[in-house]
């Protein structure tokens, strides 16, 4: 805490600018940065201050595996040839010698098996790949339930969203790429999709590939997307990512000496950009530790692409897993009636695909509620106020419940996409792990919603006895005449801090317009407020405070006092900090 | 050559090729039902009347309570007329049968019998009636297969039932097709000439025995070769990836997370 406060006076900063270098190494040192300008951006950078909590570096392990994996995936560009073009294979595979194969897959085979040090890469890029995406949306469930994509920061959520979605399309192109029966399976399910839409789907799938699946043409074109695109918009967004974070300055916690107005921890330089430094060497060791221990995509398993064969245990990346999860959890018939429709036209017929398509709407909707989540909350709540200051989950119940029941959304899916697996690992049958699947996929969201947010409720309500009555300190007390009572421990004022400091309004009731009428829009908005702050549990207010301190016969805890307070400074509204 | 040409324009020569196909089919039904007269009574080829006897005394004492006194069939057992050494062989060689209990499917478990049992059912069961014998010892001999055809038949036959790596898969109801990691040559191709429950049979016209030897030679290669790039994670591709980053990986990541911010105060 005590660097943050560090102030540098603008002498001190001109002191640094005349300085005059005396080894050769500072002199070069000093020409370029001169030029460069890098004092000035470590001076405007290096004293960001960045809170401390390991929750906030998920963000970074992001950044860091996206690096990694750029940097392996170049060195894979010298030896992969994404052709489609027939050859025959002679590397030092056996059991896949004399097999006429696409140029891709042999000189994938290739670094497999042929490059030096190309296997341990091609694993380094892949699990990097399975890393960065899940240290994506770690980090995006943990800016969601901590609040942190409210105002002024819903834009930055966006961006982080379509990161998201951009690291799922760079997945899926280059898993698409090495051309072996696994990802062609992959492909055939991209091109089910888009031939199942109804008049154009043929069109736009030979558009993609071609021709008729699979042509030769996708692998190239994927791999333009995979290696350039895909990646150029990534780093693009991430770009305007930290700059935002920059702009707006990192949340935190609520604490003593943390307001709404102040960011409290280390600046980004030195310290922590020592540590930044160190921290990507741990990600890197942490991957080339997997990486070199575990053998991911064994490519030469599944042989060279060939539309009929299909494997069992063919799956996507985990990423894609709901996607592939939601298609076999829809039922093709409905009992004796086929989902599947033909509409009669002038040529022939169109046939509609429900069961393709169907699945493919709880997807979109959880996608795009997601990109605009934080309006829908904003607008609910008829929060306008600037927040700084972060939510633990249980001080926004219904919130926190909303995003459990999506991630039981999204994990039921996610599940069904490996149903044969848990078939075989736990003695289940198929068929009834898919029937239960579709109860399940309804009832499961519900159920989580409910039980998150009586437990929210029950966390707050155990907070409120701690920072009032202390914890219960397990000791018990027989007084002289006789009672017996249990000795609490009241709270640290740290530890009163995170209990008490935080706001919970009150529903607001329907409220008129400019033309004093109650709009039915607003009577919805009423009543999604009255689900969001119906059950509440009253922080704790400085009278309750003083109160049972009274009341426990103690009269040192007014250091207390100033914890107490906080939370009316939070609910007395606010306006920025800078 | 010409004249024979000839001669089949001549008009009786339809009338005599007529005769002469019915006589010939009519032989041929008769000697080969005799051949089996003479098999269910007689001895199978490889076996003698000593292991016959013994078998059928293992069987009655074993078998019969499912399959019927004279394998004949019952509720709990089909009739194993007709299916042959080498399905006694796969069966009771990887300790399926005798089957333990009811279920989607029999279970294995370590063979009850040994080579010496097992060979004298499998006579026993031969003795009822023709079916497919126990392979030969050239068409196991893996050094004589090429394993890249094997890889590609395999592929095309066996891989979306038992997975690309031979891992295993599932089937419908509580079915599965087994892990192939570690069975014998011989059963892997009694296997395929038998078709144990759900797997369908591959006689020879759809599999030469010598592509059988190409597939056992791929499948021993594959395993001998070990996992060239670490752990296997149980060769089930994707998931197990999956499974892995967001155990290991995570806890690694949040470990060190919160050492490193743990340092700082
Ligand atoms: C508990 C009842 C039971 C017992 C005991 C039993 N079997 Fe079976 N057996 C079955 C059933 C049921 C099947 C059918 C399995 C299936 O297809 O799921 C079967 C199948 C077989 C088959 C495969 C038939 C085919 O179509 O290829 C053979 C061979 C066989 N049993 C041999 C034996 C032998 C030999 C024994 C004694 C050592 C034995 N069984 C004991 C119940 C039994
Ligand atoms: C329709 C799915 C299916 C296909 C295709 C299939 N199998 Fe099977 N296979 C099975 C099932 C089911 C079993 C288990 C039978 C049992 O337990 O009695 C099995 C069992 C086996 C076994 C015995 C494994 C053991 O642990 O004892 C072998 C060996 C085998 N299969 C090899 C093959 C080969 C080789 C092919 C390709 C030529 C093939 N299978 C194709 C379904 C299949
Ligand atoms: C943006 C994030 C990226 C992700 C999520 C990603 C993901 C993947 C995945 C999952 C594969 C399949 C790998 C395999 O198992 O073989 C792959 C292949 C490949 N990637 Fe990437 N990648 C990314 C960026 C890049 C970049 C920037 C490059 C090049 C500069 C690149 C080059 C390649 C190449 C050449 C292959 C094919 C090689 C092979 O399959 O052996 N990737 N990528």
């Amino acid at each position: 805490m005590s660097a943050a406060d560090k102030n540098y006076t603008e002498a001190q900063y001109l002191e640094a600018d005349q300085y005059q270098p005396r080894t050769r190494t500072g002199r070069i040192a000093n020409y370029v940065d001169q030029r460069v300008g890098g004092t000035g951006i470590v001076r405007e950078f290096g004293r960001k201050v960045f809170p401390d909590h390991w929750s906030f570096m998920f963000g970074e392990v992001a950044l860091y595996s996206f690096i990694i994996v750029v940097l392996s995936g170049a060195f894979l560009t010298f030896w992969f040839d994404p052709s489609m073009a027939t050859t025959r294979y002679s590397g030092s595979y056996a059991p896949l010698q004399g097999v006429d194969m696409s140029t891709a897959y042999a000189t994938a085979l290739e670094l497999s098996f042929d490059v030096r040090g190309g296997l341990f890469m091609r694993q380094l890029h892949h699990w990097g790949a399975l890393l960065f995406i899940l240290a994506m949306s770690v980090h995006m469930l943990r800016v969601f339930f901590t609040g942190a994509f409210r105002k002024p920061r819903e834009l930055n959520w966006v961006v982080g969203c379509a990161l998201l979605i951009l690291g799922l399309g760079a997945g899926f192109t280059g898993y698409s790429l090495p051309d072996e029966v696994l990802s062609g399976n992959g492909l055939r399910i991209i091109d089910g999709m888009m031939k199942a839409i109804p008049v154009v789907g043929t069109y736009l799938s030979f558009f993609l590939f071609g021709g008729e699946f699979p042509g030769d043409e996708v692998i190239p074109r994927l791999y333009t997307l995979h290696i350039f695109i895909i990646p150029g918009m990534i780093l693009i967004l991430i770009a305007i990512h930290l700059f935002m974070v920059v702009v707006h300055k990192h949340t935190q916690y609520p604490g003593p000496g943390r307001t709404e107005r102040n960011v409290v921890g280390y600046p980004v330089g030195p310290v922590y950009a020592a540590k930044a430094g160190g921290f990507f060497f741990i990600v890197l060791g942490i991957l080339c530790l997997i990486s070199g221990t575990f053998q991911i995509n064994a490519l030469w398993n599944y042989g060279p692409y060939d539309p009929s064969p299909v494997q069992a245990g063919a799956q996507p990346d985990w990423y894609i897993g709901p996607f592939e999860g939601v298609l076999r959890l829809m039922p093709g018939w409905l009992g004796p009636i086929p989902l599947e429709f033909v509409i009669p036209t002038p040529w022939g017929g169109n046939s509609v695909a429900t069961p393709v398509l169907v699945p493919m709407i709880p997807i979109a909707v959880m996608f795009l509620g997601m990109f605009i989540w934080p309006w829908i909350e904003a607008w609910i709540t008829g929060d306008k106020k600037e927040h700084h200051l972060l939510d633990r989950p249980r001080n926004a119940p219904t919130r926190t419940a909303v995003g459990a029941a999506t991630v039981t959304f999204y994990c039921i899916m996610w599940g069904m996409g490996s149903n044969d697996l848990i078939a075989t690992h736990f003695q289940l049958s198929l068929n009834d792990i898919t029937y239960w699947s579709r109860v399940l996929i309804f009832v499961g969201p519900v159920i989580a919603y409910i039980l998150t947010k009586r437990i929210c409720l029950a966390l707050q309500r155990k907070d409120r006895e701690i920072a009032l009555h202390g914890h219960e300190a397990g000791i018990i007390e027989v007084s002289p005449d006789g009672g017996f009572h249990e000795r609490h421990k009241l709270p640290s004022e740290y530890e009163l801090w995170t209990l008490v400091s935080y706001e919970a309004p009150a529903p607001s009731g329907p409220r008129p317009n400019a033309k004093g009428k109650v709009t039915r829009v607003e009577k919805f908005r009423a009543a999604l407020n009255r689900m969001f702050f119906e059950d509440r549990v009253e922080p704790v207010s400085r009278q309750e405070y003083l109160e049972a301190l009274e009341h426990n016969g103690h009269h040192d805890g007014a250091t207390g006092l100033e914890a107490a307070q906080s939370q009316e400074q939070i609910t007395a509204g606010h306006s920025g900090r800078h | 050559m010409k004249a024979l040409t000839q001669k089949r324009r001549h008009p009786f020569a339809f009338v005599a090729l007529l005769l002469l196909g019915l006589l010939l089919t009519g032989g041929l039904y008769a000697a080969a039902t005799t051949v089996n007269e003479a098999q269910a009574s007689n001895l199978p080829e490889g076996y003698t009347s000593e292991q016959v006897e013994e078998g059928e005394r293992l069987f009655v004492a074993n078998c019969a309570t499912c399959h019927g006194m004279n394998a004949e069939g019952t509720d709990a057992g089909p009739s194993l007329v007709g299916v042959g050494a080498a399905s006694v062989d796969f069966q009771v060689g990887t300790g399926r049968m005798p089957m333990q209990m009811q279920g989607p499917q029999a279970q294995q478990k370590p063979p009850q019998f040994n080579e010496e049992q097992t060979a004298q059912l499998a006579a026993y069961v031969a003795s009822l009636g023709t079916g497919p014998a126990v392979p030969e010892d050239e068409y196991l001999d893996v050094d004589q297969g090429d394993p890249s055809r094997g890889g590609e038949l395999f592929r095309i036959n066996c891989a979306m039932c038992h997975n690309a790596a031979g891992a295993g898969g599932a089937l419908t109801e509580g079915k599965f097709a087994p892990s192939l990691h570690g069975v014998e040559e011989r059963h892997i191709y009694e296997a395929m000439t038998t078709g144990p429950q759900n797997m369908p049979v591959f006689n020879d016209a759809n599999i030469p025995p010598e592509d059988k030897r190409d597939i056992i030679a791929f499948l021993k290669t594959y395993e001998n070769q070990g996992t060239p790039g670490g752990f296997s994670l149980g060769f089930l591709g994707p998931v197990s990836e999956g499974l892995l980053i967001w155990t290991l990986g995570l806890a690694l990541l949040i470990g060190s997370m919160v050492w490193l911010t743990s340092r700082s105060s």
